[in-house]
């Protein structure tokens, strides 16, 4: 009974006002104890100062910072998984930090923005070369285990596109260990409250900021708001908008699509990455380690092809940007002329090749790919040190998002956005392996810090935006748990989607692929609006969180494919076969989406902030003697 | 090879049902497939109420564990092949709390793992401006495998003990806390020795050893567990016979 | 500030979970869990065994009718089969704690664990060479 009185007197009403709503409750909480009436039954409502909307590395990163920053805060991590479960803990490679005497800051710096195609922001980029390897430190200190040399210092790794070794690593599951050393550590403040599989539906939004969100507790289907004086998205990536992806389920664009319905602007859409080497049917990785250890990319002939596409010349070692260690959107770009020429290898699932790691060695690979092994012997029945690894270009991340500033924060005021869901941009149009580990860290903790001091001084919450909660959760039940006359089934549009992105909004991009596509996904969004669902119980209902994925991740391929459409230039992941030179004068610049009134993107485009580094040609393949350095 | 293999599935919703009751299914039955992927069929193509967990289908998020044929497993890692022809009964893990289908509650967990104080504890922090603590690669590998526990709680549903006795702590927050305390940067063993020295917590474990053969990741909580009592009772010795010394 | 509305009934605190109860049974559920407890049922017959021998002593401090009346007891058939399961029972728990043993230690030689085998082994051989030498003793008239 108590929580039917204590959620009003949580939110800062007047004592007239409090007494009031307390009669009320009371009355009403009569009603509230016999649910099975048709009776009235009164919203919960909790409130906190800061709010996370996913609690992976980004989220539990950027929790900390605000406990840091005031202890005396109260933050919210809203999550729909538990967060060791976020998908963080899948990354295998390492986290790139400048700690080697014979490195520089300015080096890390232009290796990415080369390595973006020069989209990145240039002010962003080098705060966060600054900051990576003290974020890196400080995740060591909390007890990350890295790796190490012999004399019991930090170890780090080549790494593909980078051209000094920076890659911290921890053996060859880095985002495991740094998502669990961080969950630990959270478990020490007290001022960080998780709201375990609680999934968000909507942002909520009055006087021009957003105040909290509406969400469903996945155990008992309580559909509540949790308002807040600011919110941090760290919902993650997208990758499953597209039908091969190295992404988990729960990949879904969420962040993305909420961020997009309240009117912030999502930025770079166009921009979505292909590892080159993920596993045919399953579309698990296989990290960029196993390259940077020394392995090969071979064609149907045993030819390590990419010595053909600029890439540069075959050595027995790895060498820095050249061959394997080239970006993966040029990789990945190779695929797929060499399936046009017809050397690649035709699999069950379709055209591979394979990835020769038989001459490093069994103790190598144990000592240093133990992870990798065992993916390939169990999902693939390969055992790497004898046998090729059959891979392919599967989708994997999303440089594109929710648009931000150096700090974190979005244009809608008491927004905030961090990690992968995010586009600050330090990714620019393609990512270099190791860089968004130690990005959750650097823009978590920026976020974090710019929300909690703007939740220090921000204005009470007001008081209209319960109602917009009631329409939400009215919304929900009439749309999908009510509805029993929908004909259309969830998992059937989702596979159209993927299909329909795969096919126009591939590797290779033209006009007519991309329209096509964009009008097969505006069906997808109307038919989307007549879903049936299997499931109406409230308890722990998968069925509706897929159709309420769904229905973000169609936001999300449609502002894809609309940047995708307007962006007549091919640049880093992004490459139109009608339009295929960089257009520095007219397209060095960020795509903005916005969701405009009829529900459909609009684009609006952001120039690039350039500081030392002016767009040069992105040269790989060569001994690295240019730093491009000023 | 048949084409198909039949799934027995456990259901249970709590506003229509008073227990679980098995409903069978049948999958086609390819080679590559998983019990997950079965799942995943039936949900998409047979029946959108099933209800499960899983995430990363690789074996590292710790989402999907369940009951195949009654023994504790990652569903993502289960493939169909090791069981066809027969059918494949997939239930709930053991020892918890149902919620729908195949979803247990997982809070005792949550907080059980948060009394073991499973973070770096040190009496004084050094500023990250000095840098890293110094860690050689012998250090890191006494604790490296049980930092491994990806959280699945296979252990739990293979242990005894955690069924009859609900306080017991369970093998993966035990194991969890060692990786801290064998950890050469920690200095928190003193405070998390009255956690664990207790009946509920190490003094439970009667070293049954399912937990260790069932993980999936090689933690051995089992073997965690064991060192740790040998731990514990030389520094309740130590402390009888040196009160005053002693870290 | 009255914020109500027409809802379905949600379950307001939280579902009913079902706790399926562990049957009094449970160790014959699985193998697993049986071999546990005849592991820990085995204990008894070690305890018997010891007492056996404690008997035996008292006999033989009683002098030679004592000890015959010792003997003649222990041709009982009924005692003969008790103890051949009691040694069944005694093997097996030596096996299993040898093993087990290995588990619960973690010795480390320069810097890597030493490895299971290499310390139950030494504990098996032991055992063997223990008892062919103690068997020659018995047997050589």
């Amino acid at each position: 009974m108590e929580s039917v009185f204590s959620p009003f007197l949580s939110l800062d009403f007047s004592p007239h006002e409090k007494y009031i709503a307390t009669c009320l409750a009371a009355a009403g909480s009569l009603f509230a104890s016999r649910p099975e009436s048709s009776g009235f039954v009164l919203m919960d409502v909790t409130t906190h100062d800061v709010l996370l909307v996913g609690g992976g590395g980004a989220g539990l990163r950027a929790a900390i910072a605000v406990s840091e920053f005031n202890p005396n805060l109260k933050v919210a991590v809203v999550s729909k998984v538990y967060p060791m479960r976020s998908h963080t803990v899948s990354a295998e490679g390492g986290a790139a930090g400048v700690i080697k005497s014979d490195d520089s800051l300015d080096e890390h710096a232009y290796d990415t923005i080369s390595g973006g195609d020069w989209l990145c922001d240039q002010d962003a980029v080098e705060a966060f070369v600054k900051e990576a390897p003290q974020e890196l430190l400080q995740l060591e200190h909390w007890g990350c285990p890295w790796s190490r040399q012999e004399d019991g210092h930090i170890a780090v790794r080549p790494f593909g596109g980078m051209k000094k070794m920076r890659t911290w690593f921890a053996a060859d599951k880095t985002g495991f260990h740094m998502l669990h050393t961080l969950f630990q550590t959270t478990m020490k403040y007290n001022a960080i409250f998780r709201y375990d599989e609680w999934f968000v539906t909507k942002l909520l939004v009055d006087d021009g900021r957003v105040q909290g969100v509406v969400a469903i507790e996945l155990m008992s289907g309580k559909i509540q708001a949790i308002t807040a004086k600011s919110v941090i998205l760290c919902a993650g990536g997208c990758g499953r908008v597209f039908p091969f992806t190295t992404n988990a389920s729960i990949k879904t664009g969420d962040g993305m699509g909420l961020a997009y319905r309240a009117g912030a602007p999502l930025k770079d859409m166009e921009f979505i990455q292909y590892h080159p080497t993920g596993l045919p049917f399953t579309g698990i990785l296989i990290t960029e380690a196993a390259r940077a250890e020394g392995g090969y990319l071979v064609n149907k002939d045993g030819y390590r092809y990419l010595q053909d596409y600029n890439l540069g010349t075959p050595t027995a070692k790895p060498v820095l940007r050249s061959m394997e260690l080239g970006p993966r959107d040029r990789l990945s770009q190779a695929f797929v002329k060499e399936q046009e020429k017809g050397r690649t290898i035709d699999g069950p699932y379709g055209p591979v090749v394979h990835l020769d790691l038989r001459h490093l060695g069994e103790k190598l690979i144990n000592a240093k790919l133990p992870f990798v092994r065992e993916l390939c012997t169990k999902y693939q029945n390969v055992d790497p040190v004898h046998e090729l690894i059959p891979v392919r270009p599967v989708i994997h991340y999303m440089m594109g998002g929710v648009s931000t500033d150096i700090n974190g924060a979005t244009p809608l005021p008491g927004l905030f956005a961090a990690g992968e869901v995010a586009c600050v941009s330090i990714n620019g149009a393609n990512r270099l392996g190791s860089n968004s580990l130690p990005e959750l860290l650097v823009f978590g903790a920026r976020a974090g810090k710019a929300a909690a001091e703007f939740a220090s001084s921000a204005k009470p919450i007001s008081n209209s935006i319960l109602a917009q909660a009631f329409d939400e959760q009215r919304r929900i039940e009439n749309q999908f748990l009510r509805n029993t006359t929908g004909r259309e089934r969830t998992s059937t549009l989702r596979e159209e989607m993927q299909t329909t992105m795969e096919t126009s909004a591939g590797i290779y991009r033209t006009e007519s692929s991309l329209a096509a596509g964009a009008k097969t996904l505006r069906q997808l969004q109307e038919r989307s609006d007549n879903l049936s669902l299997d499931d109406h119980s409230l308890t722990f209902n998968t069925d509706l969180v897929a159709a309420l994925e769904l229905s973000f991740m169609l936001d999300v391929a449609e502002s894809m494919v609309q940047s995708a459409l307007q962006r007549t230039e091919s640049r880093g992941a992004h490459q139109r076969t009608d339009f295929p030179k960089r257009n520095d004068e007219k397209f060095l610049a960020h795509s903005l989406v916005f969701r405009a009134a009829d529900g459909r993107p609009r684009v609006e485009y952001l120039p690039v902030t350039i500081t030392r580094w002016p767009p040069g040609e992105r040269v790989y393949g060569q001994p690295a003697q240019k730093a491009g350095a000023s | 090879m048949a084409d198909t293999i039949k799934l027995e599935v456990s259901r249970y919703s709590p506003e229509t049902d008073a227990a679980p009751h098995f409903q069978s299914f049948e999958v086609p039955f390819r080679r590559d497939w998983v019990v997950l992927d079965a799942l995943n069929y039936i949900k998409d193509k047979q029946d959108g109420s099933l209800t499960y967990r899983w995430s990363c289908r690789m074996g590292i998020c710790g989402s999907c564990g369940m009951l195949v044929n009654g023994e504790p497993k990652l569903t993502c890692a289960t493939f169909l092949a090791d069981y066809a022809p027969s059918p494949i009964r997939v239930e709930p893990l053991r020892n918890f709390p149902v919620v729908r289908d195949l979803v247990i509650a997982m809070n005792d967990f949550m907080r059980k793992l948060q009394k073991m104080k499973p973070w770096l504890i040190r009496k004084e922090e050094k500023p990250v401006s000095e840098g890293e603590y110094l860690q050689t690669p012998e250090e890191l590998d006494t604790y490296k495998q049980f930092s491994m526990c990806i959280n699945c709680m296979l252990c739990y549903a293979a242990c005894p003990v955690y069924g009859l006795d609900p306080l017991f702590s369970g093998p993966a927050a035990i194991a969890l806390a060692q990786r801290y305390n064998l950890d050469s940067r920690d200095q928190g063993a003193k405070d998390r020795f009255p956690v664990l020295s207790q009946h509920d917590a190490i003094w439970g474990c009667t070293f049954v050893g399912e937990c260790t053969r069932v993980c999936p990741k090689h933690v051995d909580p089992a073997g965690a567990i064991q060192q740790y009592k040998l731990t514990a009772a030389l520094d309740w010795v130590k402390s009888i016979v040196l009160p005053w010394g002693g870290k | 500030m009255k914020s109500a509305a027409a809802t379905p009934p949600y379950t307001l605190n939280h579902p009913r979970w079902y706790r399926k109860r562990v049957s009094t049974y449970w160790w014959l559920q699985r193998w697993e869990y049986l071999r546990f407890v005849l592991r820990e049922i085995s204990s008894v017959f070690v305890a018997w065994f010891v007492v056996l021998t404690l008997m035996q002593l008292y006999a033989v401090s009683r002098g030679p009718d004592a000890y015959d009346e010792f003997q003649n007891f222990l041709k009982n058939p009924f005692i003969i089969a008790f103890n051949v399961i009691s040694f069944l029972f005694v093997v097996f728990h030596s096996i299993t704690w040898f093993n087990l043993s290995a588990r619960a230690m973690s010795i480390r030689v320069g810097g890597k664990r030493v490895p299971g085998f290499l310390i139950s082994g030494p504990n098996f051989a032991a055992w063997l060479v223990i008892s062919a030498v103690i068997a020659w003793l018995l047997l050589r008239e």
